[in-house]
């Protein structure tokens, strides 16, 4: 795109912010400077903890408390937003500047009508009357894609999905048609087909309206999908800065490339045979409902979690299981290690029934099955040296104190934490503690491990590592896999074998590289098409 | 930061760790400086505060002495609301320890059990165990006790609750860990913090509910207590004001204090963590 | 419909709760050492073996326990609270003598506490890093810490005894022979200090559950989603975060009911104000266990009553309540 007007609508210049004394750096961002043109999508990225929401936080006045800007200028129509009062900054917010954010679910009042939550814009602004305040919502929900806007202006949140709430957001931060939409990682949180929809939402309306957007984000692939130019972000300073297309093809700073490389986009997985064809698990018409008991203002209500469900898994294999949210992956994954148990149907593990036992009988089989959790800040008990996090398994199961513990020692080491079996969780950073969350899985000598969204939580760099320890594990043991994730790029980097889930059941289900070449479903074809920034693959495969 | 710095950050908590001393130190003392019974009568009755040696807070009705009574009835406070508190986390804590952790139908009726003790009002039914059970420091403490525990057993089982699906305990139960050794060993220490906070207000609470039982005439006849004290002295407030403020004064210090060193525990417990993200 | 079906819900709740006092009483009773006739008879007629054994005809206590259980629950079902051998008169009849006066107490201290409380709490949190924010923090405090019974005597001394401004005791001035607005008038000015001692304990725990109710409440991303649309301070604190703030503590309102009735026994006993307070001081003095009990069971019946509707509110208040359907 040619920038046709000199000044950018937006000019941060030696931007810096502190943190509060006891932060774990000096600086939230350091000597920031970039412009933002008008009518462009300027992508701010970085990993978390990068400070790539700062400065837009700073631009809007809404800085945490504790956190202020101590130099530099944010000019933005002739005035340093740093220094203006807080009354001048508040009309500035909504009507010139929009902003809308990660947490649709709860970004939104939850007591008040979606209408009157749009018409206060207009209110704060002193724009409007009463009546004409609800056409104008009503015209906003219409133009954000809602269905039923008539219906939807009077609802409450609670009423609407994650997707519609967001598009709510979007017809708040539209209302007055600001110059500037600072969209602070509005996808992160949603489901990857309604992440490819109100991407497209805001492309469309970008250019309705001819508006500047400054789109933070974490991923590479929607930097791909939507921006113009791009700000690469790390520990509070600016690391690359460019036109899009420039950085993604050509990038100059490492960490870029490491950033861009990261990331699983245009992979497509290699051919792969299991190494044997031992059945290991196998689940036959898996079945569970859950049973929400009905409250006084609910009717009970139930949800097919797992629906028919079949499938095997011989050893030596990895079988990915993707889907989005609500598609019963973590369910039937729950349901394997037996944290559920299914309501009807056949699983049995090397030839014995896991599906019957209970009580004492299961406790001693338990062993056979272990899993990775997705969140490595939950996953270690807080209060617990993380030598005997691992060694608590087997000593469960009659290993003496002494020997477990030291069995401990030598998977720390196997997964890159050699000697930090003394320590507590809080020491390590979260891609330590998914590691040291393998080696307990490792500890009993599982027959299978059933990874649930194990990397999901991570950044993609400590992401890739992960991945790589796994693949690494699995060729030194041979280990039996079941990989549970939302994210189809992750699955074509480990799995053999990729089993596409929707609403309870399987979809499709075949080797890896078929899935991704020549998807017999539309629902896969549509899953893979909502992967920001792919359109290589796409073009392969059709 | 450690634990008593971060405790010392708030200073009312530390303010309330010293008014709390004095206290203790005072219970301590009081055979010491007082061997004869605060019961005897030992000058004239009515003897307003600092007219004679001796006897700096005055006498009451019967002659006794205002200042001795007031220190012995700071071991009686004490005692009390520490027993009845121990008592009630003993009844609320494993109730809803495994209300929460086996959740259904246990969970159900056992948290109907504590709904139906919560909705009694609670000074009310203390009230009728006591005179039921006839006054004894023992009834006391029970009917304390038997009043305090259910919001004792909500925590427990909301933390709990919130506890066992935690992956850590996922993860244990998944090594083949028992209940008991899950229960003891990964969720209740880590649910220890807030109990801990409410210990320390519940000893408030209940020196309130033993000063406000005596006042009615529901205390153990054979110890002095400070409700006691402005019980007995209610009918001759017009004559002799300082009968009923000195006792009351020093409920007030000791509930005050107990309240602030609550609040100096939770902040030092539970550091709010920062939400902010960049 | 949905609201008709809460209610309903709510009274069977309730019906069985009371149930459940009234076993809960008569196993008191068998608790309760000595003759569970002279209990019942107050021990007026201890020196009396012919009244006991009249009384013990009675109630039917040579008969095993699960007939005089049933005896009890049926006489409860309609209304029969047994007598007051030392008030001379039925239980009920003498709660029911009482009751208005308690419930003005009672429900003037609630709505007093409650509308103070909040508005205090709501000023603390908008000045939560001022003096004046930790000023009020600092009363709320130690009006927390304070025995009810100790304010309402230092509250006598100074207002009645020192100031001569209100008076100290009773419901109203006696043989004025004051009538309408006056009576009112004078009933008011007796309310005065009972309703203040009581609410003022009451007052505090609701200043700080509304402060870290709406600090919390400060917190949550549509605070930050209503500043980014370029609200005023005060419409937010007022319509986005009071609002969202005042759930908890409906629910909490309801909870403390039951300890203002409580209260109320304080109070009551301290100012002489003929409600059902004074009258379980009176049954205590005495050892009456049978108004005793009485009492005790409607004042459970009151906090069941607060709690039905704070409930009834909260399902007005919260959308995803009203909504549902």
């Amino acid at each position: 795109m040619n920038h046709t007007t000199d000044t950018p609508l937006l000019s941060l210049q030696g931007l810096t912010i502190a943190l509060p004394k006891g932060a774990d750096r000096a600086y939230a961002v350091e000597n920031l400077s970039y412009d933002v043109q008008r009518g462009e999508i300027l992508c701010v990225v970085g990993e978390s903890g990068s400070g790539k929401s700062m400065a837009a936080n700073a631009v809007m006045g809404l800085l945490p408390k504790g956190v202020r800007p101590v130099d530099g200028k944010a000019i933005f129509a002739d005035q340093d937003l740093l220094s203006i009062t807080e009354k001048q900054h508040r009309e500035l917010r909504g009507l010139r500047i929009g902003m809308i954010f990660q947490e649709p679910m709860t970004a939104l009042n939850p007591l008040m009508r979606v209408g009157a939550q749009i018409s206060e814009v207009f209110e704060a602004h002193g724009q409007l009357n009463g009546a004409e305040r609800s056409i104008k919502a009503l015209e906003l929900l219409t133009e954000v894609g809602l269905p039923e806007p008539e219906k939807a202006i009077r609802a409450y949140p609670f009423q609407l999905s994650g997707g519609q709430r967001q598009r709510v957001m979007i017809a708040m931060a539209l209302a007055l048609e600001p110059e500037l939409l600072i969209a602070d990682e509005p996808t992160t949180a949603l489901d990857v087909t309604t992440q490819a929809q109100i991407l497209d939402l805001i492309i469309d309306l970008q250019k309705r309206h001819g508006m500047a957007v400054m789109f933070i984000t974490h991923d590479f692939g929607v930097v791909a999908e939507i921006a113009t130019r791009v700000c690469v972000m790390r520990q509070g300073k600016i690391v690359e800065l460019g036109e899009a297309r420039d950085v993604l093809a050509n990038p100059q700073h490492e960490y870029t490339r490491a950033l861009i490389e990261a990331i699983p986009s245009d992979v497509v997985p290699e051919a792969r045979g299991a190494e044997t064809d031992t059945p290991l698990l196998d689940v036959k018409n898996l079945n569970k409902v859950f049973r929400s008991k009905g409250g006084l203002f609910k009717p009970a209500r139930e949800v097919r979690a797992l629906n028919d469900v079949s499938f095997s898994l011989v050893k030596g294999e990895t079988i990915g299981i993707v889907g989005e949210s609500g598609s019963g992956k973590s369910t039937l994954g729950r349901c394997i290690v037996r944290l559920e148990t299914p309501d009807s149907g056949l699983m049995s593990l090397s030839g014995t029934d896991f599906m019957t036992l209970h009580g004492e009988s299961l406790r001693r089989e338990r062993k056979r099955v272990q899993m990775i959790f997705q969140d490595p800040y939950a996953s270690l008990n807080p209060r617990t040296r993380v030598g005997m996090a691992i060694a608590q398994g087997p000593i469960a199961n009659g290993i003496p104190k002494q020997k477990a513990l030291a069995q401990a020692d030598d998977l720390l080491e196997l997964v890159g934490l050699a000697n930090t079996a003394d320590r507590f969780p809080h020491e390590f950073s979260g891609g330590q503690r998914q590691r040291i969350g393998i080696a307990r899985a490792l500890a009993l000598e599982p027959e299978l491990i059933v990874a649930d969204e194990a990397v999901s939580a991570l950044d993609v760099s400590i992401q890739a590592q992960i991945l790589e320890l796994l693949e690494d594990l699995k060729q030194k043991f041979s280990l039996s896999l079941l990989f549970i994730t939302h994210d189809l790029r992750v699955a074509a980097q480990i799995c053999d074998h990729i089993i596409v889930m929707q609403h309870g059941r399987i979809v499709e289900q075949g080797p890896a590289r078929d899935i991704f070449l020549a998807p017999q479903q539309a629902y896969t074809r549509q899953l893979l098409d909502a992967i920001p920034g792919r359109p290589e693959a796409t073009e392969i495969a059709s | 930061m450690n634990f008593f710095a971060r405790f010392a950050q708030n200073r009312g908590a530390l303010v309330g760790l010293i008014i709390l001393t004095m206290i203790i130190l005072m219970a301590i003392s009081a055979p010491l400086l007082f061997p004869e019974s605060p019961w005897r009568m030992v000058q004239r009755p009515f003897l307003p505060p600092l007219e004679l040696d001796g006897f700096p807070m005055g006498t009451d009705t019967m002659g006794r002495n205002v200042a001795a009574g007031l220190m012995h009835g700071a071991w009686v406070s004490l005692l009390i609301g520490l027993v009845s508190t121990f008592v009630a986390l003993v009844i609320g804590v494993p109730l809803g320890a495994i209300a929460g952790y086996y959740g259904g139908l246990l969970d159900d009726a056992l948290m109907r059990f504590t709904e139906f003790f919560q909705i009694i009002p609670n000074f009310a039914l203390a009230i009728v165990l006591v005179a039921i059970m006839q006054p004894s420091v023992t009834s006391i403490v029970l009917a304390i006790a038997l009043v305090s525990w259910p919001p004792v057993a909500r925590l427990v089982r909301a933390e709990f609750m919130s506890l066992r699906h935690r992956e850590y305990v996922e993860a244990a139960r998944l090594v083949g860990q028992s209940n008991r050794t899950i229960i003891l060993r990964q969720i209740l220490p880590n649910a220890m913090s807030p109990i801990i906070v409410m210990a320390s207000l519940m000893v408030a609470t209940a020196i309130l509910l033993e000063s406000s039982l005596s006042f009615l005439g529901l205390g153990d006849p054979n110890v002095m207590s400070w409700g006691y004290m402005i019980g007995a002295a209610r009918t001759v407030i017009r004559q002799a004001w300082w009968l009923s403020f000195f006792p009351g004064l020093a409920i007030l210090l000791t509930v005050l204090a107990l309240n602030l060193v609550g609040e100096g525990l939770d902040d030092a417990l539970n550091p709010k963590l920062s939400r902010e993200r960049s | 419909m949905l609201y008709a079906r809460l209610i309903i819900m709510r009274l069977l709740k309730a019906v069985i709760v009371l149930f459940l006092i009234v076993i809960f009483n008569f196993f008191l009773i068998q608790m309760a050492p000595g003759d569970p006739a002279a209990v019942m008879a107050g021990e007026a007629g201890a020196t009396d073996p012919e009244f006991l054994r009249q009384l013990r005809e009675q109630f039917g206590l040579d008969q095993p326990l699960y007939v005089q259980l049933w005896r009890y629950i049926s006489g409860i079902a309609t209304l029969d609270f047994g007598y007051s051998y030392r008030q001379q008169m039925p239980v009920f009849d003498l709660i029911m003598d009482r009751m208005p006066a308690t419930l003005l107490l009672t429900g003037t201290a609630f709505v007093m506490s409650l509308g103070l409380g909040i508005l205090a709490g709501s000023m603390a949190a908008a000045r939560a890093k001022k003096l004046s924010g930790s000023v009020i923090m600092a009363l709320a405090l130690v009006f927390y810490a304070t025995p009810l019974f100790w304010v309402a005597l230092m509250s006598v001394v100074l207002f009645s005894v020192q100031l001569d401004w209100l008076p100290a005791y009773g419901f109203a001035s006696v043989g004025t022979g004051y009538t309408g607005f006056a009576l009112a008038l004078d009933i008011g000015k007796h309310l005065i200090l009972p309703a203040t001692t009581l609410a003022l304990f009451f007052m505090a725990i609701y200043t700080r559950m509304t402060r870290t109710s709406m600090l919390e409440a400060s917190q949550q991303d549509y605070v930050k989603t209503a500043r980014s649309k370029g609200l005023a301070s005060g419409v937010i604190q007022r319509r986005h975060i009071l609002r969202n703030a005042l759930l908890p503590i409906i629910t909490l309102a309801g909870l403390q009911a039951g300890q203002m009735v409580g209260g109320a026994i304080l109070t009551e006993t301290v100012f002489a104000w003929p409600g059902i307070g004074r009258l379980m001081f009176e049954a205590l003095m005495q050892r009456d266990y049978n108004l005793l009990l009485g009492i005790f069971f409607f004042s459970a019946a009151l906090v069941i009553l607060f709690n039905i509707i704070t409930d009834l509110v909260y399902g007005l208040v919260d959308p995803r309540i009203k909504e549902a359907s």
